[in-house]
């Protein structure tokens, strides 16, 4: 059985698996849109969760949170299942197949066969959709593949019953009711307001204080833990801001994007001007890619250049501290 | 990023022919999308993630094969994991996983408990418990 399912390919996982259930609901709302109105822009820094043994750094919120807030605001039913027998889980999942119901999943990335060899890590909040079944196989939607793709039944239990931090739980999600008009205005300004709530928060391990705090460590890593740990640490961070899912520049570009789209929905040309901004932003977290790279490619032990990384960092917590003050204000 | 920037590197997607979607800019300065094959800063991070792993791979198996070590570390290792995955994998606390890397211990496991750690790894009790490394 298939459903009669469109794919498109997008930056991110969750707003993709999102934006295309969305639109096969008859909601036709782009991947941006869904990553501004959920508020998926967000740093933090959890030095007590290490992810492949270096501190965790995300650039954005918990698995789930974007398209649950989303859903919220645009006054979307979302129906989400967690299993604790595998059987259930099949048997959930067939049925909505059955029913011509594209469903949306938690997944596994390690079990995931038809990813490179080097992205297989135990990461378990990718998302991806199952629009029909075979006798062998079930259909998948991935939304960072270019096209198509299948997983065999087994393989598919599988990555939804990975185990460790954010175990999916055979996790399935669909939405249930999608309303024919929906307030664009109104969701994206609380979309915008939370964003920058989350970004000026007054905690020193969120937003643009926790991008600060990482500057800091950034000078300290070197001394305290050796070059050796401390390139580990730089590269997770630039894994982490540049790798599949953010669509660069951890996550800038798809929120310019979104800005935007928000200035013309709402007839508000100053968010045009800041989205301009947050393009120059996003470039900024490239160049920094860029110069991370060259550490622990050359290998350099100068203290020097963690200095210099440190600096750049610090630069841009100052960029987006302004940005988002500014950004608060042409909302209100 | 402009469109015209968005780079074209070789990398661990491009060996796959695969290609990721990136948000940028174009001519007026407005927002389109675009694919690009990789990146020279993304794909020096990611190996130097999988060299880290390489390298602990290699330590695991020369500690087996010292004997200060049973091969459920190095299969850990091997597959990726760290105690707080694999002891959720299997569904035992992270002591008495941890207690399963002393060789001894690990000499005494029953079957049940080695098809656990074995179906977690993906292989064979037979593997598991012949140790050898191709």
């Amino acid at each position: 059985m298939e459903t009669n399912f469109t794919h498109h390919q997008s930056a991110h996982c969750e707003n993709g698996v999102a934006s295309n259930l969305l639109k096969h609901n008859g909601l036709n709302i782009s991947e941006p849109m869904i990553f501004g109105i959920g508020s998926g822009l967000f740093f933090v820094y959890l030095p007590f969760l290490k992810v492949n043994y270096a501190p965790a750094i995300s650039y954005r919120p918990m698995p789930g949170q974007i398209f649950n807030k989303a859903a919220k605001r645009l006054g979307l039913k979302i129906k989400r299942q967690k299993f604790s027998s595998e059987a259930n889980a099949v048997k959930v999942l067939d049925e909505n197949l059955k029913n011509n119901i594209p469903s949306g999943l938690q997944v596994g990335v390690y079990n995931l066969t038809y990813f490179p060899d080097e992205y297989r890590f135990h990461f378990n909040a990718h998302n991806l959709v199952v629009y029909g079944k075979t006798e062998t196989d079930y259909l998948i939607s991935d939304p960072v593949m270019e096209n198509v793709t299948t997983l065999t039944h087994s393989e598919l239990n599988k990555v939804r019953f990975a185990k460790g931090a954010f175990a999916p739980r055979g996790q399935i999600y669909y939405p249930i009711q999608v309303p024919a008009n929906v307030d664009l205005k109104g969701a994206i300004i609380k979309g915008i307001k939370n964003t920058c709530r989350d970004m000026l928060a007054p905690m020193p391990i969120i937003g643009v204080r926790g991008i600060r705090l990482v500057a800091r460590l950034i000078k300290k890593w070197p001394v305290k833990e050796g070059t050796k740990k401390a390139n580990h640490y730089l590269a997770q961070i630039v894994r982490m801001q540049e790798e599949i899912g953010t669509g660069g520049g951890g996550f800038r570009f798809i929120y310019a994007a979104f800005l935007q789209e928000a200035s013309v929905i709402l007839g508000n040309d100053e968010l045009q001007t800041l989205s301009l901004e947050m393009t120059a932003i996003g470039d900024l977290w490239r160049d920094f890619a860029v110069e991370a790279s060259r550490v622990y490619k050359n290998r350099s032990t100068k203290v020097d250049v963690y200095n210099t990384l440190s600096d750049e960092l610090l630069a841009i917590a100052d960029k987006e501290e302004a940005f988002f003050k500014k950004l608060k204000k042409a909302i209100s | 990023m402009k469109k015209e920037e968005v780079p074209q590197d070789k990398g661990n997607l491009s060996n796959k022919n695969m290609k990721e979607l990136v948000y940028a800019t174009d001519e007026n300065g407005n927002y389109t999308t675009a694919l690009s094959s990789g990146w020279e800063p993304k794909t020096i991070a990611l190996s130097n993630s999988i060299e880290e792993i390489s390298e602990r791979i290699a330590i695991a198996k020369a500690q087996v094969e010292n004997n200060e070590m049973s091969p459920i570390f190095y299969y850990m290792e091997f597959c990726r994991m760290d105690i707080g995955v694999l002891s959720s994998y299997v569904g035992m606390w992270q002591w008495r996983v941890k207690r399963h890397f002393k060789p001894k211990v690990f000499a005494g496991l029953s079957d049940a408990v080695l098809k656990k750690y074995a179906e977690s790894f993906n292989i064979t009790v037979e593997e598991l418990k012949n140790f050898k490394t191709n």
